[in-house]
């Protein structure tokens, strides 16, 4: 919203129009005074489906309100619904609707044809908004991709450039805009998630500011990734907090924190670890206490909110994923909920045709948990994996069979009415027995066990303090670097550094190896601690390791007792601090959090009267853990294995800046120079 | 209840009242002769200043603000130039336009807000006439000049100024005119003589009034109404033309047969009217015209001036205030002279019932059975709210409380919103507070235009008092008052700024939504600046105190606020201004106290500029950083030696900063360039940038073996990395016998079964077996899987009893089913047997 310093009292304020309006000579103020911006407002007024909708009239101004009413009056959500996000303990579908109203109005506000000029880092996250169609029943005919030069030829109406709010996508902008020589056309520009005061002043610079016709944010910090899952898709947020001392995403985490209390009641307890849970967690109280009177009178959906620091736990993303889910993840990389496969295990073998044209564009599946079969096996164990599919196949085969028992009209008309959905089950079995085929293949590689069983060795202490000779084979094989790197960082994080000697050692070798320019990137991973000297300071690794019993000798992979088979025998530290949290508290832990890096804390956020949930007998509690930095599926599922079990009484749902594996994560910190040298 | 048609005329089908309002509190010396008055619609403030040109050139005039009721809001001697208007802007600022074409405006207390000027050939010309308008767009300002020429301004707020087009024939000012808005444009119908033309943007129509014209005087009055609908036009010979504004209908023509042009002329209407009319007014008559041709006279004893508003006119003298309106439809229903309306007969019941007669059910009964009970409490409800006096309202509420007794199913809202509406409305026309607003203008106004205006005022207590008794949400109401009151609070003189912050923050302290920064940014206009930043720090939105602080000249303050607000935008925007306010020195410094900014113009500059980092490290003397930066410069530069001496600098800093190990890498870096150049030119082999490994594949794939050697020695590579990549290429060019012959040269740092895999990788059999044996018992069972020799795998695994390994070798041998396989699958189970016994 402006930040108009008039209001009515001391003379009339110059909005758009509809905010004030004269009839026969007197102004007739909607509102004469529009509150401080709420951040979470727009979502709330579209939500639709929150509770006491009067008390936002606090905050909304009239025109806000008379939305407010009238969207209420309209079905919460009309159109495709996202299953996926619906099945969940918390309905998560509250927040993609918002998402997809605002976008709507927005593009409502440019009338006329349009064309979108895309960054193309945002049409990830976008897909898990809005699909294409939405985008058509609002007059979009084209899309484009952000680049310099001219923008290619579309008899629209309206350019809209959906963009970060970054200074050299505004260079390419005004570039776009001086090459275009259609004068009727109409230039709208939407940030996300914000806009910013620096990017306008550099399109005033460039002298195109005036161009645009719309200049507006779009405020997608959270988006609902699965029923239990929010991701910012915040690439570089651990390089940004922690490397660069960029506190820009934890600005918009606290944002997007905000929003979803607007959405789902204020979270009353805030526990947290590190320095930018201690950061955002300021900033969310500020932001409270700045909107004090805008009072939230939804009854809390969550009771607990953890904030966790990516580098309290540096170790566990290091490790390879050795759940299904982990593994595709590990292997072929998930991105914006959606995999790339190799095509040749999945040619569509039809009879009369050979396997002369097999398909050359890689396979493109969606994951999530509206595919009933991977909700089932993702979080399995890769090696428990088998024996679900081939349960899973006897059992369609068994639907198929039925069939043959269908002797009656009524019978029959049943058997078909249940085909399309049996037949669904049946190719999504093809497809995942299709990838667990790929992914059997790697694991049982040697080169897959030499890699695990190293690992291992550094995850339960052994010989972490000298050069490790598994190591030093990669670097001479000039096996990838991120893969050396991963290694080598894993045995300084469980070695609490690494003596001199050694890690001067294994830079030699990579610089001699991979080359002098990787020297910035060994350089980044020290200023992380990923990689570290050690001091004189004890090795607490180990009772870390003992205190929360990181590793586990007798992991179940087949019927899990314990989050360790995620892993195979290592539970992932971060999971276990939340463990912990919720039983027996951290007060037990004492010890060790003051090992792991920066503060940890408690905050408690006043209800107001009325608002305290009255827990019934067996009830569930909900906790929403954020990783600042970011988190990997396994770790998603240690959680989800922690909801599942009978006696947790917690419910965990997953809020993260980025989903990363070890290699995304490493790559993430490494630094490209490139050189110019002929 | 006959007193209360008492002042009710007949007019056409309708009646019209004229209702006193006040008795004027107001002593003026000479009445409202020679004087500009200036009344503002919806029962506005009233400004009276005396015509210039009835002074002496040496007499400064007086302005006086008083309220509808006569009561002195502000009284100030004119200081600048001749006054041709005076005029209301739409949030009640006086507009005052001078002769000059300067127009003033001043708040309701007479304090002087800002002034602009209506072009500049105005001040040659002079502005012989001016009149100030409403529109959608807010208030305008139109002026006609001594030279005939129109200049309009649609919004003050927003000034364009618009010279409209010549007129042609018109010599010295037209006879009369008036702003019309049509279309959402504005235009300008003005009468030169007999003529009437049309005056917008860009053109001057000539226009002729519908329905012939048989009017052949010349017009000497305009009036457009309220609404900008109707119109009317009188003439020299007494005739009054109305019709609507668009000039397409004429609704009447009526002689008046007075002859003197008249004073002023403003249309009376009502919502639903019933029968519209035009008051016209001379020196000692007041003529009330029905569009039907119906007229009233009401003689005069003093000077008027009349005000029009939405549904009447206001007449001010200088000893009364009354307003002249049409009876609403439901007033008439009940008042009138034996009216049978429901509402009639349910008032007559209640008063019956009061006297505790019978008759009451007589008159109850007579409604019901008509079924009207209803419309009968309805009617009351509403002409309560049209009445002015408190005794009528009050016997017409207790009327329709009592008919709602017998009623089960009316919906109270009604009752209670007028009951409401007439207690803040009974409030604000009490005379001390003087706003005689009529419930159909509350109605159109709005509570929060109310609310605005008692501010504006300085009633707080009053719209305190309003607020809560209307409930308003404290956002909108309590909060936005207190925070006006602070921000008039803070430009008072003679408190200091602790008394002052003391009691703003003592009496804001818990409303929520209050903006201190506005505040704030209110002491600080009026120069107490002090004041400014003491009330900032109350305020809770650190990103709200930013703008403020800059426009303070506080920019450290500005930067840790933003800082504070954790919005790196915010911060980002401060660093640029704070980049152009200082010297460089200066900035740099800034930002080093506050370490997140300063990682934020890292960061900027990173991107954008690459110089200034390294001036950031340079003044930080951060030399492991300022290393890194020539690292990374080194790769964009083209030519070897500037990459080379670029490199030097980054050696040097690594020296100061101590790390030994990367000045170290760095001068390693440098002599490989230096040796790949050299070797480039010599022998054109192609390797300027690739890593030392790279090289010395390079090397030794074209033989230059030597050279590669030289590498080795002179960087100090590991034995294993070389001897894996001597071994490597061997295989690789298939030299069999030099690799047999380099296996032999010393002890293998890297063991042999590297030598077996690169064998194999050829698919060389032959030559593999030949290390087998030479492999540590360690590697052997997996030396003899690589060389598919299963059962040998099988006697090393056997001799090694390691349970694991014999488990690797089942797994590779349960794929065949030959005899001898299953025989060696048995071995190897015993064998696993007496491993697990053991």
């Amino acid at each position: 919203m402006s930040h108009s310093p008039g209001n009515s009292l001391s003379g009339p304020v110059r909005r758009g129009p509809g905010h004030q309006t004269l009839i026969h000579g007197v102004k007739v103020s909607t509102s004469t005074l529009i509150p401080p911006s709420y951040p979470g407002l727009r979502r709330l007024l579209d939500g639709g489906q929150v509770a006491g909708c009067s008390e936002y009239k606090l905050s909304a101004s009239d025109a806000d309100y008379r939305v407010l009413c009238s969207i209420r009056l309209q079905p919460a959500s009309r159109g495709k619904m996202a299953a996926h996000l619906t099945n969940g303990r918390v309905n998560l579908n509250i927040l993609r609707e918002a998402a997809r109203k605002e976008l709507r109005e927005f593009l409502d506000k440019c009338a006329g044809s349009k064309a979108i000029v895309w960054d193309e880092y945002l049409t990830g996250p976008f897909g898990l908004i809005a699909q294409y169609s939405l985008l058509k029943e609002h007059e979009v005919e084209k899309m484009f991709t952000l680049k310099g030069g001219r923008l290619p030829p579309a008899d629209v109406k309206n350019i809209i450039f959906f963009v970060r709010p970054r200074l050299e996508l505004m260079d390419i902008i005004a570039e776009n805009v001086f090459s275009d020589k259609s004068n009727s056309r109409d230039y709208h520009i939407l940030f996300v998630p914000r806009r910013s005061m620096l990017c306008e002043q550099r399109l005033k610079e460039q002298g195109v500011l005036g161009s645009f016709t719309n200049i507006d944010e779009y405020i997608l910090d959270l988006i609902p990734y699965d029923g239990d899952l929010l991701s910012m898709e915040s690439e570089g947020a651990f390089r940004e907090c922690y490397l660069e001392n960029d506190q820009t995403t934890l600005y918009h985490t606290a944002k997007g924190l905000m929003t979803l209390q607007a959405l789902y009641g204020t979270i009353p307890q805030i526990y947290g670890k590190g320095d930018c849970a201690r950061h955002v967690a300021n900033m969310m109280l500020r932001m409270k206490r700045e909107f004090a009177g805008s009072q939230n009178q939804i009854l809390p959906v969550f009771d607990t909110l953890l904030l966790l620091d990516r580098n309290v736990d540096l170790l566990t993303p290091l490790a390879t994923q050795l759940t299904y889910e982990g593994l595709i993840d590990e292997i072929y990389g998930i991105t914006n909920g959606y995999v790339k496969l190799p095509p040749e295990k999945f040619a569509q073998k039809k009879q009369g045709e050979g396997s002369k044209d097999l398909p050359t564009e890689p396979k493109k599946l969606q994951l999530n948990s509206a595919e009933e079969l991977y909700a089932e096996i993702r979080d399995k164990n890769f090696n428990a994996v088998g024996a679900a599919l081939s349960k899973k196949a006897k059992i369609i085969s068994a639907a198929f069979e039925e069939r043959h028992n269908a002797k009656t009209v009524g019978e029959i008309k049943q058997f078909v009415s249940q085909l399309p959905h049996m037949q669904a089950a049946r190719s999504s079995l093809a497809n995942h027995t299709s990838i667990a085929e790929l992914i059997k293949d790697l694991t049982t590689s040697e080169a897959f066990f030499d890699n695990l069983t190293v690992e291992q060795e550094f995850m339960t202490g052994v010989d972490t303090d000298k050069v490790n000779t598994y190591i030093e084979d990669c670097i001479s094989q000039k096996d990838p670097l991120i893969k050396v790197l991963r290694l080598m960082c894993m045995q300084s994080v469980c070695n609490n550094g690494l003596k001199q000697k050694v890690l001067d050692f294994y830079k030699r070798e990579i610089l001699q190896t991979y080359g002098y320019e990787h020297m910035l990137t060994l350089n980044n991973l020290e200023k992380t601690g990923l990689l570290k000297l050690q001091t004189n300071s004890r090795n607490n690794y180990p009772t870390i390791r003992k205190t929360l019993k990181l590793w586990m000798e007798d992991a179940n992979e087949q019927t899990p007792n314990d989050i360790s088979y995620v892993y195979s025998g290592y539970a992932p530290l971060s999971v276990r601090l939340t463990q912990v949290l919720a039983r027996p508290g951290w007060r037990s832990i004492e010890e060790v959090l003051k090992m792991l890096p920066g503060p940890h804390f408690e905050e408690r956020q006043q209800l107001p009267a009325g608002l305290h949930k009255k827990r019934q007998q067996g009830e569930n509690r909900t906790t929403l853990v954020f990783f600042l930095g970011g988190v990997t599926y396994a770790e998603i599922t240690a959680l989800r294995f922690l909801s599942q079990m009978e006696d947790s009484g917690m419910e965990y749902i997953i809020a993260t800046t980025k989903l990363i594996n070890g290699s995304s994560w490493i790559k993430s910190l490494m630094d490209h120079p490139e050189t110019q040298i002929p | 209840m006959a007193f209360i048609t008492a002042n009710w005329n007949p007019l056409g089908e309708a009646f019209y009242r004229k209702v006193e309002l006040y008795e004027m509190s107001w002593v003026l010396r000479d009445g409202l002769r020679d004087s500009l008055v200036a009344a503002a619609p919806y029962g506005g403030p009233i400004a009276v200043m005396k015509e210039s040109q009835c002074l002496s050139p040496s007499v400064r005039p007086q302005l006086d603000i008083y309220t509808a009721s006569g009561v002195t809001m502000a009284t100030f001697p004119w200081k600048s130039g001749p006054v041709v208007q005076l005029g209301w802007s739409v949030s009640e600022e006086l507009l005052c336009v001078q002769q000059d074409g300067t127009v003033l405006i001043y708040d309701l207390t007479g304090a002087f807000l800002r002034h602009f000027s209506m072009g500049q050939e105005v001040v040659q010309s002079h502005v012989s006439e001016a009149k100030i308008f409403h529109s959608p767009y807010g208030t305008g300002v139109a002026i006609v000049t001594g030279s005939s020429r129109f200049t309009l301004a649609t919004n003050i707020d927003d000034l364009k100024l618009r010279r409209l087009p010549e007129v042609p024939g018109l010599q010295g000012a037209p006879s009369c005119w008036a702003v019309l808005n049509q279309d959402r444009q504005t235009k300008v119908l003005l009468a030169n003589g007999p003529e009437l033309y049309l005056l917008d943007n860009t053109c001057c129509t000539s226009v002729v009034l519908p329905g012939g014209s048989p009017l052949d005087g010349v017009f000497v009055h305009i009036a457009v109404s309220f609404s900008y609908k109707y119109l009317a036009l009188f003439t020299d010979t007494g005739h009054l033309w109305t019709g609507l504004a668009n000039l397409q209908d004429k609704l009447s023509e009526v002689d008046t047969k007075i002859r003197s042009p008249p004073k002023q002329m403003v249309w009376c209407r009502r919502p639903q009217t019933q029968q519209p009319s035009v008051v016209v007014l001379w020196e000692r008559l007041l003529l009330v015209v029905a569009v039907g041709g119906d007229t009233v006279q009401y003689p005069l004893d003093e000077a008027c001036v009349c005000v029009g508003e939405l549904d009447g006119v206001r007449l001010l003298s200088p000893s009364r205030h009354e307003l002249l309106q049409e009876v609403p439809l439901v007033c008439e229903d009940i008042f009138k002279i034996a009216s049978m309306g429901p509402g009639a007969l349910l008032l007559e019941a209640h008063k019956e019932y009061q006297k505790s007669s019978q008759k009451a059910d007589e008159y109850l009964r007579e409604i019901k059975e008509q079924g009207m009970l209803g419309d009968a409490v309805r009617q009351c409800v509403e002409a309560a709210g049209h009445e002015q006096h408190t005794h009528t309202q009050k016997a017409l509420l207790r009327a329709a409380s009592f008919g709602k007794c017998f009623l089960t199913n009316l919906s109270p809202e009604a009752f209670v919103s007028v009951c409401r509406d007439l207690r803040v409305l009974n409030a604000v026309r009490d005379p001390s507070i003087g706003i005689p607003l009529t419930h159909t203008q509350y109605k159109q106004m709005t509570v929060q235009v109310l609310i605005d205006r008692l501010v504006y005022r300085r009633l707080y207590p009053l719209a305190i008092e309003v607020c809560r008794y209307l409930k308003t949400p404290e956002y909108q109401g309590v909060s936005r008052i207190l925070r006006h009151w602070a921000c008039s609070k803070v430009q008072q003189k003679g408190e200091s700024d602790e008394v002052m912050v003391r009691c703003i923050s003592g009496r804001l302290a818990d409303s929520p939504g209050i903006s201190y920064s506005h505040i704030a940014s209110k002491a600080y206009d009026s120069g107490r600046t002090e004041l400014a930043i003491k009330l900032l720090d109350y305020e809770a939105r650190s990103g709200e105190q930013v703008p403020l602080l800059l426009k303070m000249r506080r920019s450290q303050l500005a930067l840790s606020k933003a800082i504070e607000s954790g919005d790196t935008d915010l911060v980002y925007t401060v660093v640029s201004y704070v980049k152009n306010e200082m010297n460089r020195g200066d900035f740099f410094m800034t930002l080093r106290n506050q370490p997140v900014a300063l990682s934020l113009y890292r960061q900027f500059c990173k991107l954008q500029e690459q110089e200034t980092l390294k001036d950031l490290y340079n003044q930080d003397d951060d030399h492991q950083e300022l290393a890194n930066y020539y690292v990374s410069a080194s790769y964009r530069e083209k030519r070897l030696e500037a990459r080379l001496s670029v490199l030097q600098s980054a050696v040097d800093e690594y020296n100061k900063a101590k790390n030994e190990f990367s000045s170290k890498a760095t001068e390693e870096e440098m002599r490989l360039l230096r040796f790949q150049r050299k070797l480039d030119d010599e022998k054109g082999a192609g390797l300027l940038g690739l890593s030392l490994q790279a090289t010395m594949e390079a090397l030794l794939a074209s033989g230059l073996q030597k050279q590669a050697d030289h590498l080795y020695r002179d960087f100090r590579v590991s034995d294993k990395r070389y001897w894996w990549l001597k071994l490597k290429s061997l295989a690789e060019k298939e030299e069999w016998e030099e690799l047999e012959k380099f296996s032999k040269s010393k002890k293998s740092p890297v063991g042999y079964l590297p030598f077996v895999e690169v064998c194999m990788k050829k698919s060389n059999k032959y030559e593999a077996k030949k290390y087998v044996t030479k492999v540590t018992p360690e590697q052997r069972v997996r030396a003899h899987l690589t060389i598919e020799d299963v059962e040998g795998a099988a006697d090393a695994a056997i001799e090694r009893r390691s349970e694991a390994e014999i488990g690797t070798v089942i797994s590779h041998c349960s794929s065949s089913s030959s005899s001898s396989q299953r025989l060696l699958l048995d071995k190897l189970q015993r064998a696993l047997t007496t491993a697990n016994r053991k």
